[in-house]
């Protein structure tokens, strides 16, 4: 049962951190003022250019080639929401299926049809010395690979700068009112390409972590709508670091269910556990919409 | 919403350029495949030729290819440019298209034997029905709760894929048991061709469908409100006649019912039994096909034709030139970004920022910008 226990909290922080490392950053993305929609496509991209990386370069290639992409796709939101001032929903959802079609082509370009697994050099977990051999967390919170490593850092980091810094306070207050913060002197466009470019850099470093982390390998729409429950687990976490790695938490836990219901042979549809992470992210929303209080300017142009 | 002023502004600015813009779209889609072809290290000639041929080629192709894909995409589309007039950003027409071609399924598979004036009707309005059931949480959700229906619709979506994966594995799988899918349909709730094609009396349906909306939006209260609440919901709400609630609310059941009936038309007229990978995405090319459309019901209709041609043209080059049919994604999402630079442009071009002129004359703000 300890054993049942250990490899479910190993999944849960496994599954997790994709989801907090893309949440994180689509959390300053909206204390900024801007919902990007387009994550989903930003995730996927930085998984595919984690394999193509990692295939030429090793892994650190893998992580470079995906915060690359998740870059590039970011300032592609960017150009349109902050510089053009389009429709937000609309870029997004665009840049999403741009996304999707251009990893399709460039997967089926370069590795021939789908049906071959690709193998590639992926980032093993890492055992950190004394913390590894606690009892019971210390297997789930210490051996896991360097990107829940990135995630432990950047959560601390991430609250200090958000509520302790000039430039943190210069995100909230574009968020919260851009023409005040105009006012002030400082420039709302700037201020949202910065908080894109950041976001775009972990949702592209999130898919690489979905794939060279924990996958091993590229399928097409791997992305699976981590992107879209990113969105959700920043609501969920009342946009603050802390609240949102700790809601990421939660829906890791969710998707590593389905590993113990499989090793415990409960007779459940396998369907049921897959389905559960978007089930419960409805009732998450559900449940917190209510309370939450969201960047006044969240989604205007 | 902002989509609703988006949708304003592609309509006003195109009003009487309606085929100027189909000449451009077309054009721009020609150049999309051309470049994106030798980007890939394909003769764009021959992928265009493929395109063609397996498009409007022939009548084979205009008739049997591209109104059989553009079927479910003028449903769809409908779907999507209803709610999203209506400021409701329902991006789950896959999730809700997949529920209706399940619900039709199980009806055909019930019914056995009985008439087929009787069946066919009864399964078109279980798709419908389980469409805007599954649209009911979502807008239930916005309603009750707020949740923002962009994320929840998608969550839904996922939702609808694992449950028809569960079905096509348990209560409707074949009586064999070994594939994933359900019996085939029998004659009985199959959908009629036309005249020795393989096109089905859906595709009549789906521009009778385009028709109806058009009507309604045009010309009756309900569809005023509709209007109202997506052109300005502060001001529908402050003026007290619309209930905004409600009326949104039921724009996400017409809206779901839509996307219903498309996954029903689909099954009865196309596949003839369920299984997951029914639908290549119709739910989620609905949104270029209805923003394409400039959300008026009939452009929505001719933009599915667009989009139909596009697919199946699509899945002629990968038969042909070896051309991954995903192409017809980055085309659809290429358009989209197109549309959307294009009016964005023209509209910063003829407002000036508010607040630049403010800061011009050094006063405050509007305040009236914010709602």
């Amino acid at each position: 049962m300890i054993d049942a226990l250990v490899v479910f909290l190993e999944a849960t922080v496994r599954t997790a951190t994709p989801l907090a490392l893309a949440a994180l950053g689509e959390t300053v993305v909206e204390r900024s003022g801007v919902i990007n929609i387009g994550l989903e496509g930003t995730i996927l991209a930085g998984a595919l250019a984690s394999v193509v990386g990692a295939g030429m370069l090793g892994v650190g290639g893998g992580f470079a080639g995906a915060l690359l992409a998740g870059v590039i796709t970011a300032s592609a939101f960017a150009v349109f929401v902050v510089t053009l001032r389009a429709d937000q929903i609309v870029s997004g959802t665009a840049i999403t299926l741009l996304s999707l079609g251009v990893t399709g082509l460039l997967y089926r370009g370069m590795f021939g049809s789908a049906g071959v697994a690709l193998t590639v050099p992926t980032a093993g977990p890492v055992a950190i010395p004394v913390l590894s051999s606690i009892p019971l967390v210390g297997r789930p919170l210490f051996v896991q690979p360097v990107t829940t490593y990135a995630v432990y850092a950047l959560v601390p980091l991430l609250a200090l700068w958000m509520y302790r810094t000039h430039g943190g306070l210069a995100l909230r207050a574009v968020g919260e009112n851009a023409d005040a913060a105009t006012a002030a002197g400082i420039s709302p466009s700037r201020v949202r390409w910065a908080a894109l470019l950041f976001g775009g850099a972990l949702g592209g470093l999130s898919g690489g972590s979905l794939a060279i982390a924990q996958v091993g390998t590229f399928a097409e729409g791997m992305s699976a709508g981590r992107g879209f429950i990113a969105i959700a687990i920043v609501a969920l976490g009342r946009w603050s670091p802390v609240g949102v790695a700790l809601a990421a938490i939660v829906f890791g836990a969710a998707s590593a269910l389905q590993f113990v219901a499989q090793s415990l042979g409960w007779a459940v549809p396998y369907h049921a556990f897959l389905a559960l992470p978007y089930v419960l992210t409805l009732l998450a929303l559900a449940g917190a919409t209510g309370r939450m209080v969201p960047p006044a300017g969240l989604g205007r142009r | 919403m902002p989509s609703g002023s988006f949708a304003r502004g592609a309509a006003r600015k195109w009003g009487g350029r309606v085929l100027l813009v189909g000449v451009l779209l077309v054009g721009a889609a020609v150049v999309i495949v051309s470049a994106l072809s030798v980007f890939a290290g394909h003769d764009p000639a021959r992928v265009l030729g493929a395109l063609w041929s397996g498009s409007l080629g022939s009548p084979y192709a205009i008739f049997s290819a591209t109104l059989v894909r553009a079927t479910p995409l003028i449903l769809t589309g409908l779907a999507v440019a209803l709610a999203f007039t209506a400021g409701v950003m329902n991006v789950g027409a896959e999730g809700q298209l997949l529920a209706g071609a399940a619900a039709a399924t199980a009806l055909g598979l019930e019914t056995r034997g009985m008439s087929g004036w009787l069946t066919i009707p009864l399964a078109l309005i279980a798709g419908a029905v389980a469409g805007a059931v599954w649209a009911s949480v979502p807008g239930w959700l916005r309603r009750r709760f707020g949740v923002l229906e962009v994320i929840s619709t998608i969550m839904m979506n996922f939702v609808a894929l694992y449950l028809v994966g569960y079905l096509v594995r348990g209560p409707l799988q074949e009586p064999l048991g070994i594939y994933p899918q359900s019996s085939p349909l029998p004659d009985t709730v199959r959908l009629p061709l036309l005249g020795g094609t393989r096109l089905h009396i859906g595709f009549v349906l789906a521009l009778a469908c385009a028709l109806g909306a058009w009507w309604v939006l045009r010309a009756t209260a309900a569809g005023f409100r509709v209007r109202v609440i997506g052109a300005n919901p502060d001001a529908a709400r402050s003026a007290g006649m619309i209930d905004v609630g409600r009326t949104m609310f039921r724009t996400f059941l017409l809206s779901g019912a839509l996307a219903g009936l498309a996954g029903a038309v689909e099954v009865m007229g196309v596949t003839y039994s369920l299984y997951e990978n029914l639908s290549p995405g119709y739910g989620y090319t609905a949104i270029a096909v209805a923003l394409v459309g400039a959300l008026h019901p009939l452009l929505t209709a001719v933009s599915g034709v667009f989009f139909g041609a596009l697919e199946a043209g699509a899945a002629a080059i990968q038969r042909d030139a070896g051309v991954p049919s995903v192409l017809a994604t980055v085309v659809e999402a290429a358009l989209i970004l197109l549309l959307l630079a294009t009016v964005a442009i023209r509209a910063r071009w003829r407002r000036p920022n508010p607040v630049a002129v403010a800061s011009l004359i050094s006063l405050p703000a509007p305040a009236g910008d914010r709602s």
